[in-house]
């Protein structure tokens, strides 16, 4: 284990103190229930900026539009670090950059890199997941979106639900059925897919947050053009679980939890309740401190992770469990912010497309959308059989018989 | 920068698990331990892990000795391995001792109950340049040649085991493959020490939170292979899911745990705020963690779990004394929050 800084991360430590002095008040606010809004303006130039430092997409290869770095978890986790501990946004975070842009830089086509990868890092393409089905959640693969090969088109009907940012997305991934005939996870291709094509509906969901954060989507003979395929016709499984992998590190990812417990600190500092603020008081410190305890190993973990991917270590057992850790324990920690509010915290105002949130809506609207993150890709029931069977090698849940 | 143990580290490991396997058998854990282990542990280099090549020892940092503390977790292994090969070590760097603890010929009993929030008996003090009173819960008492004493004044002191003045009564304890003891100090003579109190702590900290890693671990492993085996109404335990379920969990809650670990340890080779904030912090969370484990992992032996037949409750055990000693969860967050500057 060598944790030494070379010389090369002290410089980029002393240019992250510099880029925070210098830009860090340019930094669009953090936090508050997820993806609800299209980035404007300011998340725009900021996630530019960030490019452009190499504090975004850093080993993305200039090619594509990256900074072009070497993969270095050292410097990932300084960048983390820093920006957290400063109360500045990392950047777009979304299902764009976190899970497509992986994928096809694992898995796509040279064409499909060049054409979507430069974008989607700027901020510019905004893409949603279209995975889920009314009779297809936790079972996926059931999936009945189809789609048939008509003069060099796909032609798409059906319908995704909990479509996350689909109404304001320009892009979206999403799962069809091609090959109604193969067994049901060999029928399943993997198409990208412009939003503005005619024949698509959004219909927004209401949510527990009152943020309108997902929506239903309904394809009525839906054309677009077969290259628009990742990997071929009946790879779509593998390809979805491509991005379930990094979806699974995304939801679990390390850094937003340190990044809250500075924030849960804060606000157990300056909530003062009887002439004391609540961390002095034993009772809350503690139960801040078993948090922080659990924060810390999914820090580290996340180190060690990043460090066998970097060796090309597969992480097993590791990378399995992250996406039910991380989850539950941000909920966790929203769970004491809301209780140190108390009634105070109650005036609940959540803003949709303009205005900021109060930080007691934030803190609400984190921990109700947190839930949401404990169901959303893959339930940690889900996420408990994935451990178990392919973690520990236990006996696999019984399938249905027959195809989709 | 690598995060992640070294080629060296991975084939020690391997050494010693193999020794430990061929070794700690079952029916070595119920007679409470031979000589003859500690006797291979140090052939193999235990006992001077972490004493300076200089005075004989192999000279390596607190994460090998995590490693090591990891690995007798796991086997619950009988061994004075952490009064002995870690707190010793540490509370006696740079004094003419050394060379007789690589050797593994010094064993010492420690009892830092003065400094932990101990709910025993701790009257010990300075009595001219000797110690007078009386001290309960020293550990790793078995064979000891001599005491690893702190005062409440935060000195410590070491006195041999049998010299004038000094009664050593051995106590059962829940863990009976870590034996206890309490002393009582008549004038004792003492060698005072001036390592640092808080150091030799954090030392033990980190091994004992490695070595509940180690156990904990095992507890799981041993559920899972059980499951395996067991069956009931016509299948296998492991296909249901409420067993399977409780086995995920134990995974998610421990899998994070060896990263944190081995960071705590590698931290205290540069002992400062921040790696004592990590070595009550790591010692805590594994406390808690392991309970749980513990708790679920015997679960799903049924019965059989909670019988001596399966030897399952010597890790039970081990588990929820290592919890207990140089101070527990509680104490363990108090003094982290002092550590952060949060304590009123
Ligand atoms: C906030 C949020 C955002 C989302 N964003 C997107 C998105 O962008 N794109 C997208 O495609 N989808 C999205 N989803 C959908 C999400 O992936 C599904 O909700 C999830 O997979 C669960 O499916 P379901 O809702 O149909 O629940 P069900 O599958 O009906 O599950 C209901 C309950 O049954 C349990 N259950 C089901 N099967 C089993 C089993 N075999 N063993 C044990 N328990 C089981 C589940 O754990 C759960 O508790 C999002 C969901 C949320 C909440």
């Amino acid at each position: 284990m060598d944790l030494t800084l070379s010389d090369r991360h002290r410089a980029l430590r002393a240019d992250l103190r510099e880029f925070i002095a210098r830009h860090g008040h340019r930094s669009p606010p953090v936090g508050g229930g997820g993806g609800r809004k299209r980035p404007d303006q300011r998340v725009l130039d900021w996630q530019s900026l960030l490019i452009e430092h190499g504090f975004a997409a850093r080993s993305v290869p200039t090619r594509y539009g990256g900074y072009g770095a070497e993969h270095d978890v050292l410097d990932a986790a300084l960048i983390t670090e820093a920006f957290n501990a400063a109360g500045i946004s990392l950047g777009i975070q979304g299902q764009g950059i976190r899970m497509l842009v992986p994928t096809l830089l694992e898995v796509g086509n040279e064409e499909q890199r060049r054409r979507w990868i430069g974008p989607t890092i700027r901020g510019e393409l905004h893409w949603a997941q279209g995975y889920s089905e009314p009779e297809a959640g936790s079972d996926l693969a059931s999936l009945r979106t189809r789609a048939h090969v008509e003069d060099g088109n796909f032609v798409i009907n059906g319908q995704k639900i909990w479509t996350s940012s689909a109404h304001y997305a320009d892009m979206m991934f999403l799962l069809v059925r091609t090959e109604p005939d193969r067994p049901k996870h060999l029928g399943i291709s993997y198409l990208l897919l412009p939003m503005a094509t005619s024949g698509i509906e959004v219909r927004p969901l209401a949510t527990m947050t009152g943020h309108a954060t997902f929506n239903e989507v309904f394809f009525t003979d839906v054309r677009l053009p077969t290259d628009q395929i990742v990997l071929g016709r009946g790879d779509g499984w593998k390809v979805a679980n491509v991005t379930l992998k990094h979806e699974r590190m995304l939801l679990g990812d390390s850094s937003k939890l340190v990044h809250r417990l500075h924030r849960l600190r804060a606000l157990l500092a300056e909530t003062v309740v009887d002439g004391a603020p609540l961390l002095s008081r034993p009772v809350w410190r503690d139960r801040f401190l078993r948090l922080q305890g659990e924060v810390l190993a999914g820090k580290y973990h996340q180190m060690r992770l990043l460090s066998e991917a970097s060796r090309d270590q597969d992480s097993g057992l590791g990378l399995l469990v992250v996406k039910y850790y991380g989850t539950t324990l941000a909920w966790r920690l929203a769970t004491l912010a809301v209780d140190a509010l108390g009634e105070a915290g109650l005036a609940y105002e959540p803003h949709d497309e303009v205005g900021e949130d109060s930080a007691a809506t934030a803190w609400y609207a984190d921990w109700m959308y947190d839930l949401g993150l404990i169901i959303g890709g893959g339930s940690s029931n889900i996420q408990k059989n994935i451990i178990a069977e392919r973690g520990l090698g236990m006996p696999r849940e019984p399938k249905p018989m027959g195809g989709a | 920068m690598d995060f992640g143990l070294s080629e060296d580290q991975r084939q020690f490991g391997e050494a010693l698990r193999r020794f430990l396997s061929d070794r700690v058998t079952m029916e070595l854990r119920r007679a409470g331990g031979d000589a003859a282990l500690w006797a291979g542990l140090t052939e193999l280099g235990v006992p001077g892990l972490l004493v300076p090549e200089e005075a004989g020892g192999a000279g390596l940092g607190m994460l090998d000795a995590a490693l090591v503390g990891e690995a007798l977790g796991r086997h619950a292994a009988p061994t004075p391995f952490l009064g002995s090969a870690v707190l010793a070590p540490v509370a006696l760097r740079s004094t003419a001792h050394l060379p007789e603890l690589a050797a593994g010929r010094m064993r010492v009993a420690v009892g830092l109950g003065a400094l932990t929030g101990s709910t025993g008996t701790c009257t010990l003090r300075r009595d001219g340049g000797r110690i007078s009173g009386n001290l309960t819960g020293l550990i790793d008492a078995a064979g000891a040649t001599h005491l690893l004493l702190a005062l409440p004044d935060g000195a410590l002191a070491l006195v041999a085991a049998y010299a004038e003045g000094v009664t050593l009564r051995p106590r059962p304890s829940l863990d009976r493959l870590r034996p206890l003891a309490d002393v009582d100090l008549t004038a004792a003579p003492a060698e005072w020490l001036a390592a640092d109190a808080a150091r030799v702590l954090d030392a033990g900290r980190v091994v004992l939170a490695a070595e509940t890693l180690g156990a904990a671990q095992s507890m799981l492993d041993q559920a899972v292979v059980y499951a395996g085996q067991r069956r009931q109404f016509g299948r296998s335990i492991a296909s249901f899911q409420g067993v399977k379920h409780a086995c995920a969990e134990m995974a998610a809650w421990l899998e994070p745990c060896r990263a944190f670990v081995w960071y705590a340890a590698q931290a205290q080779d540069a002992p400062d705020a921040e790696a004592h904030l990590l070595a009550c912090q790591v010692k805590a969370h594994l406390d808690e963690v392991a309970r749980d484990v513990a708790r679920h992992a015997t679960e799903v032996h049924g019965g059989m779990g909670f019988t001596e037949l399966l030897g399952l409750p010597f890790w039970f055990k081990r588990i929820a004394a290592n919890r207990q000693v140089l101070g527990g969860p509680e104490r363990c967050r108090e003094e982290a929050a002092a550590a952060q500057g949060l304590a009123a």
